[in-house]
């Protein structure tokens, strides 16, 4: 067993009135989710707005409570760490071990810190250096992110959006973590500054052996970044695979879409109108019976409607999928789009 | 020295020739958010301005439509429109608020924008919102353009269209917003769509829908569309030319097959190569960015603007503007590496021969 991290069947609802006197309904943000990450690795776990990608990482690092489930961290082998039931205040050491960066650099950077504040906090919260070695400390990172040192000194507000990238990714750093959660790290950023970002977290990884987490909703970078992929829809985990595998045949009607929805930067290869994509993903409240996606699924059949498929190992191998027809469907992959002639 | 490669003929429908917009601040020196631009825009055709943020595509498209704040000014050039009735018009001259500018503005070029939330009124209903539009530019009763709206709504794929056309925006999915502004924008049958980021906020599956809306729309109205994104598989998917801009310059446009497969400026080549390729791992390439971001447009070089981040700078490019060279019938940029026979080899572009005349294409320009 190398999994680094294990989560079990977690389950994240959150509970919401409507007006003031109204009724509460509860919403499944997350639904029995399992799955495990290896050391190592990098995995992404995809999805458009509102499939709870974002609500799984938070629940990781405990930023919110899971409603039930289980996540296990395992620092070294034979140890093993249950974050989901730890007390806020045992979960503090582990902390350092699992950080996150955020999308939006301007939002989660506190404008009335200095560079050198910043960074440092971390270090003063975990008591872990003071005086000239958190001064060290701090340099030395800012210098593997790729800020230089006269910029200690100046705010937030003084920086490009990609060099405040670079800033959260050295608070996130700057604790030696094992695991790294990036939440749309570089879905704000420009073209250019996003490819220097992602050489960053590449270059990041191999140095630190990191893990990370890579949550996104830009499958072309996820095939760019990722050792493997997981597809959330509606709460679900809908697909889960070694990254190419997924690109090359998916096995969930639901990746087929995203993969079909995904621009393709080169015009022989232009999509032309797409039939499939038909409808939008429901409210979490009113959740379809059956399969969640049966409501917007050209393969749908009677049994989908009403039983709900479970995630499986397709033929065998490392991909997974909850579909019931995972492995007779022809699926198209992204790789190999056909080249069709221009209208 | 303009470029000329779709020379002005009847196709032509909107042309910028040398536009300059300049910014002015009570304590600040002037900046030149956009400098000499030249394009041209044909009739049914969509072109794509593409380029990172703070290179002034979106002030470009504003002042199309003179939507610029009172700050801005438009020192040179000309914004020629031929809306097809045999007259041209040069929106530069007008006044923002005159009823000249009027009569365009939503009738004859209309605008989609980035956010629909924020863009629609939030205290009317969509109907109410497009009925107005209707009103104002045609001449029909209240009862005609709710007929029309509904119509509108029900073109644009907004299922059950009568009963939606009472809700307000907040009551719609971003998506539908989306579409009931593309209803409102071509309430009048524009001669000009401009759509500025209309899928950057949507999902990707959204988004693949909001695309092939806007296109099955420009055929079936025959309009042009003026699309600016920043997203280089958007403009594969929907447009015919592109033109890509760095720090308020034009530095290359052409046909959108040719660029993608040939690019010959070396900003729109670090472009290409910051995207993560559509491959398998066997082929993946690193991503080569480019090193550093995009100054301010205070320390523009008065040269080439990319020069302080071109893997390529020679000597004449901080000082020298470079001029537009056509390298095939459809397709020219602004770049010394393809004129001056002094210049570094580079591999890709057409450059020209170490002696002996220029190579570069000369075709019909001037």
């Amino acid at each position: 067993m190398t999994a680094l991290l294990e989560i079990e069947n977690l389950t994240k609802t959150f509970t919401m009135r409507s007006g003031m006197f109204g009724d509460t309904i509860s919403l499944d943000a997350l639904v029995d989710i399992n799955l495990e990450v290896e050391k190592g690795e990098t995995l992404a776990i995809v999805g458009e707005s509102g499939c709870g990608k974002t609500t799984l990482g938070r629940c990781i690092v405990r930023a919110l409570d899971p409603t039930s489930g289980r996540v296990s961290y395992r620092p070294e082998p034979g140890k093993t760490i249950e974050l989901s039931s730890l007390p806020k205040r045992e979960l503090k050491p582990w902390r350092q071990d699992i950080r996150m960066i955020f999308q939006d650099p301007m939002s989660s950077l506190n404008p009335y810190l200095r560079v050198f504040d910043l960074v440092a906090e971390p270090l003063r919260i975990h008591k872990i250096a003071r005086g000239a070695e958190l001064e060290q400390r701090v340099i030395s990172t800012l210098e593997k992110v790729g800020i230089p040192r006269d910029a200690l000194q100046r705010f937030p507000h003084a920086f490009s959006g990609g060099q405040r990238q670079r800033i959260g990714i050295a608070r996130a750093l700057i604790l030696d973590p094992k695991l790294v959660i990036a939440d749309e790290a570089v879905s704000a950023l420009d073209v250019s500054i996003q490819a220097q970002i992602l050489n960053l977290l590449e270059d990041l990884k191999a140095d630190f052996g990191l893990t990370y987490i890579f949550i996104s909703h830009d499958l072309g970078v996820v095939n760019y970044i990722a050792d493997r992929v997981v597809v959330m829809y509606l709460g679900h985990v809908v697909e889960s695979a070694p990254t190419e595998a997924l690109f090359e045949r998916p096995r969930h009607p639901y990746t087929e879409v995203l993969l079909e929805a995904l621009p393709i930067a080169d015009p022989t290869r232009r999509k032309g109108q797409r039939a499939e994509l038909q409808g939008e993903i429901p409210f979490l409240g009113n959740r379809p019976q059956g399969c969640p996606f049966h409501t917007r699924c050209k393969y749908a059949q009677d049994r989908c409607r009403s039983e709900k498929p479970a995630l499986r190992p397709v033929n065998g191998t490392a991909q997974q999928a909850a579909c019931h027809f995972a492995e007779t469907l022809e699926l198209t992959g992204a790789y190999d789009a056909p080249q069709r002639a221009i209208a | 020295m303009t470029p000329q490669t779709h020379m002005a003929n009847d196709k032509t429908l909107l042309r910028m020739e040398d536009v300059s917009i300049v910014f002015s601040s009570p304590d600040e020196a002037d900046i030149e958010a956009v400098r000499q631009v030249d394009f041209t825009l044909t009739r049914g055709k969509t072109l794509a301005l593409v380029g990172e943020s703070g290179c002034g595509k979106s002030v470009t498209a504003r002042t199309i439509l003179r939507l610029l704040d009172k700050n801005a000014r438009i020192p040179s050039g000309r914004i020629l429109f031929s809306p097809g009735d045999g007259e041209t018009t040069d929106i530069a001259t007008l006044k923002p608020d005159s009823t000249a500018m009027r009569s365009i503005r939503g009738n004859k070029i209309s605008m989609i924008f980035q956010e629909p939330m924020s863009s629609l009124s939030p205290v009317h209903t969509i109907g109410a919102q497009i009925d107005e539009m209707i009103l104002l530019h045609e001449n029909l009763d209240k009862k005609g353009a709710r007929a029309r709206t509904i119509e509108l709504l029900e073109q644009v794929g907004v299922p059950g269209a009568r009963q939606r056309a009472d809700a307000y925006p907040f009551q719609l999915s971003g998506g539908l917003r989306q579409r009931a502004m593309i209803a409102m924008a071509l309430a009048c049958k524009p001669d000009l769509l401009i759509a500025d980021e209309p899928t950057t906020a949507l999902d990707v599956t959204t988004q693949a829908q909001i695309l092939d809306l806007l296109r099955s729309l420009r055929d079936e109205f025959g309009m042009a569309m003026l699309f600016i994104t920043h997203d280089l598989g958007v403009v594969a998917e929907i447009a015919d030319e592109v033109a890509v801009m760095y720090l308020g310059d034009v530095v290359e446009q052409g046909d959108v097959f040719e660029v993608f497969k040939s690019p010959q400026h070396p900003y729109t080549r670090a472009l290409m190569s910051s995207i993560p390729r559509m491959t398998r791992h066997a082929d993946r390439q690193r991503l080569n960015p480019i090193q550093g971001s995009v100054p301010s447009p205070k320390n523009r070089p008065s040269g080439c603007a990319f020069t302080t981040r071109c893997p390529h700078a020679f000597e004449p490019c901080a000082s020298v503007r470079p001029g537009p060279t056509g390298t095939s019938e459809n397709h020219w940029a602004r770049c010394h590496l393809l004129t001056d026979p002094e210049a570094p080899r580079v591999d890709g572009l057409i450059q020209p021969q170490v002696e002996g005349t220029p190579n570069a294409y000369q075709g019909d320009r001037t």
